[in-house]
């Protein structure tokens, strides 16, 4: 019984963190058909960044909260003024791009900051099920998860920002004709594409090892949830994060963690032969 | 440029090639040797995704998987047989074997290009996170232990066909392996000429018309996979052939980065473009690696963006429509059916592209 709490727990974890690590991708590939290949990368940026200002003194959860989104986001708009903006339509050189630029971001930090880096302490402690113990923060990551995933609905849902931006992933020349200007909506998509990416950064600095190539282990990880969860941004990535952070956490529970992922990965392979449309292309349509 | 005088460029270029992998050990040192040994194994790597993505409209972010599994299946044949005759065969077929049964999911499912992009580099990720993991007794084949992250060393290197006590010196191994490099190059040009190449190049550039001339895209697409897959086993092979060591770094995302800058600088669409861009760009690393200063991502990464925004064809179709268009306006006459011409996919590069590549 404590057992299965145990396990439940861990797949609510990985649930969560596939949520944050994928959001700011789905934003910004769902919305504007880029494909970010840095976007391991800005995970990085994001546990850098608060990793370097907790360490400097500012308090862990300003630091994993704001300050993290804030650079990252600041990352993204510039990154957006200066390369992204003349790749779009042109699908396969915004791949080819934002790979250099992952590479150009991981040659920067590791000149800058040197291989490795003193993390953070994971805050909260820990609290016991049963014979198990276990930490807060798997709990902490689950409810940033959901704030996060309720904050973005709404933002999309309820404002006029969401509106207009909705609109303009469905049709950019309508929306430029009835006086929306689609340069800036796209600008102000992917900064928040990569703050939101930042933050995920943040919230697993205490729980990952901090290195420069820190985010070739997600970005595998996010886009096969992106393009599993299909093109709608909530109800996909939540139902491709849930389904994939069950089976690997299962996987992982039931032989190692290294075949936890490749059971993740084949399932994934499985599922877009199966419906290449995505979970949301198939189940809930019409939906954010 | 029209097609006899393509002909006579392209077959100059390949004696010049021949001439130079003849001649080569005679002027320079070991060391220099070796490294151009290793240069020619990676542009056999650069030549097969250069003919799945220009040729065949497959882009592959996970070739390094066929490279990595062909090195990984010589390796433990080579250990296993104590000959490297059967373990070259084995490092072609397994690769092909693996192409043709992720292609045949990937294209008979008909998945469109970006996930065929992202369904191969978690392939490769898939590949690297086993064999990092493959540490231990428990995973031997045969008498070869796979170890992990740790890889194989001291495989045995080529040796003269069905003669394991002959083993090749390095010289030798030059020769086999800027050989390959060239017979591969010149197979790849006559397949390209055959009509199965026509018909690889026609559903590259549009697959319905393809498809309603009553070819079928997937089948053709599936080939050109394979035979891109069964290349890349081969340089994996060349490639333990030249440092008697395999690990599974050989599937790490970096190199699976580095072939595709190499196609994006040399030049997609052409056969010469790859094996230029390898050239250049493995000869920067490796001057890179005799400093401290900068670090190789940061450069490599910096090129690779530069040159997606601002030369996106790559060096050789630049320079050879440069020439082109040069030529055009030194004859003092203009002839729109060659300039056309010169954009046309089977072209091939300047017969002064093949030395810089070669030398």
């Amino acid at each position: 019984m404590d057992l299965a709490a145990l396990v439940a727990l861990n797949v609510v974890n990985g649930a969560a963190s596939l949520v944050l690590l994928c959001l700011g991708l789905a934003i910004i590939f769902g919305m504007m058909r880029i494909i970010n290949l840095a976007h391991g990368e800005f995970v990085m940026l994001g546990a850098y960044a608060a990793v370097i200002s907790a360490n400097a003194g500012v308090n862990i959860y300003i630091a994993m909260l704001i300050v993290a989104p804030l650079c990252v986001g600041l990352v993204g708009l510039i990154v957006e003024r200066c390369l992204i903006r003349f790749l779009y339509g042109r699908l396969v050189d915004s791949m080819l791009a934002t790979w250099g630029l992952s590479l150009l971001i991981v040659g920067i930090v590791t000149t800058i900051f040197g291989n490795t880096m003193q993390g953070v302490p994971t805050p909260l402690g820990g609290f016991s099920i049963g014979a198990y113990r276990t930490s807060w923060y798997t709990i902490f990551l689950a409810a940033v998860a959901l704030v996060v995933l309720a904050a973005i609905y709404g933002v999309l849902r309820y404002t006029r920002f969401g509106l207009v931006a909705r609109a303009v992933m469905q049709n950019p020349e309508m929306a430029a004709v009835l006086g929306v200007n689609p340069a800036r909506i796209y600008m102000a998509t992917f900064s928040l594409g990569a703050a939101v990416t930042g933050l995920a950064g943040g919230v697993l600095a205490p729980v990952s090892g901090i290195t420069p190539v820190m985010g070739g282990a997600y970005v595998a990880k996010a886009f096969i949830t992106v393009v599993g969860g299909g093109a709608a941004i909530i109800s996909g990535t939540t139902s491709a994060s849930a389904l994939f952070g069950l089976v690997n956490q299962l996987g992982a529970y039931f032989t190692t963690p290294v075949y936890g992922e490749v059971i993740l990965f084949i399932a994934a392979t499985v599922l877009i032969r199966l419906m290449p449309q995505g979970i949301s292309g198939r189940f809930f349509r019409g939906t954010i | 440029m029209t097609e006899p005088v393509k002909l006579t460029l392209q077959c100059v270029a390949v004696l010049f090639a021949c001439v130079v992998v003849g001649l080569l050990p005679f002027y320079i040192d070991l060391f220099e040797l070796m490294q151009y040994t290793l240069f020619c194994s990676m542009a056999v790597l650069a030549l097969s995704l250069g003919f799945i993505w220009g040729f065949g409209g497959i882009l592959s972010f996970g070739q390094t998987a066929f490279f990595g599994l062909g090195a990984y299946s010589y390796a433990v044949a080579a250990i296993n047989f104590g000959d490297s005759t059967p373990a070259i065969g084995l490092a072609i077929l397994i690769p092909a074997l693996f192409a043709l049964a992720l292609g045949y999911f990937v294209f008979y499912g008909q998945i469109s290009d970006v996930y065929l992009g992202v369904i191969t580099l978690t392939v490769t990720l898939i590949l690297f996170n086993v064999f990092n993991s493959t540490a231990g007794d428990a995973y031997t084949i045969g008498s070869a232990r796979l170890g992990g992250f740790n890889g194989m060393p001291a495989v045995p290197t080529f040796n003269m066909p069905f003669d394991p006590s002959n083993i090749l010196f390095p010289e030798q191994s030059w020769y086999v392996t800027g050989g390959a490099l060239i017979a591969i190059y010149v197979g790849l040009r006559l397949l390209l000429r055959s009509p199965f190449g026509r018909v690889a190049i026609a559903v590259k550039e549009n697959e319905t018309r393809a498809a309603l001339l009553g070819y079928d895209p997937r089948l053709v697409k599936l080939l050109v996979f394979v035979i891109g897959g069964a290349i890349a086993g081969f340089a994996g092979a060349l490639y333990v052939n030249w440092g008697a060591f395999v690990g599974p770094t050989i599937f790490a995302l970096s190199l699976s980065a580095e072939i595709i800058i190499w196609i994006c600088i040399g030049g997609l669409g052409t056969l010469v473009g790859p094996i230029v861009g390898c050239f250049l760009i493995e000869y920067l690393v490796s001057q890179i690696g005799t400093q401290q200063a900068v670090n190789s991502n940061l450069v490599l990464g910096a090129i690779l963006v530069v040159f997606v925004v601002l030369l996106p064809k790559g060096l050789v179709p630049t320079i050879r429509d440069g020439l082109l268009a040069l030529g055009r306006l030194g004859a003092g006459r203009s002839r729109r059916g060659d300039a056309a011409r010169g954009h046309e996919i089977v072209d091939e590069g300047p017969a002064g592209a093949q030395p810089a590549g070669a030398e």
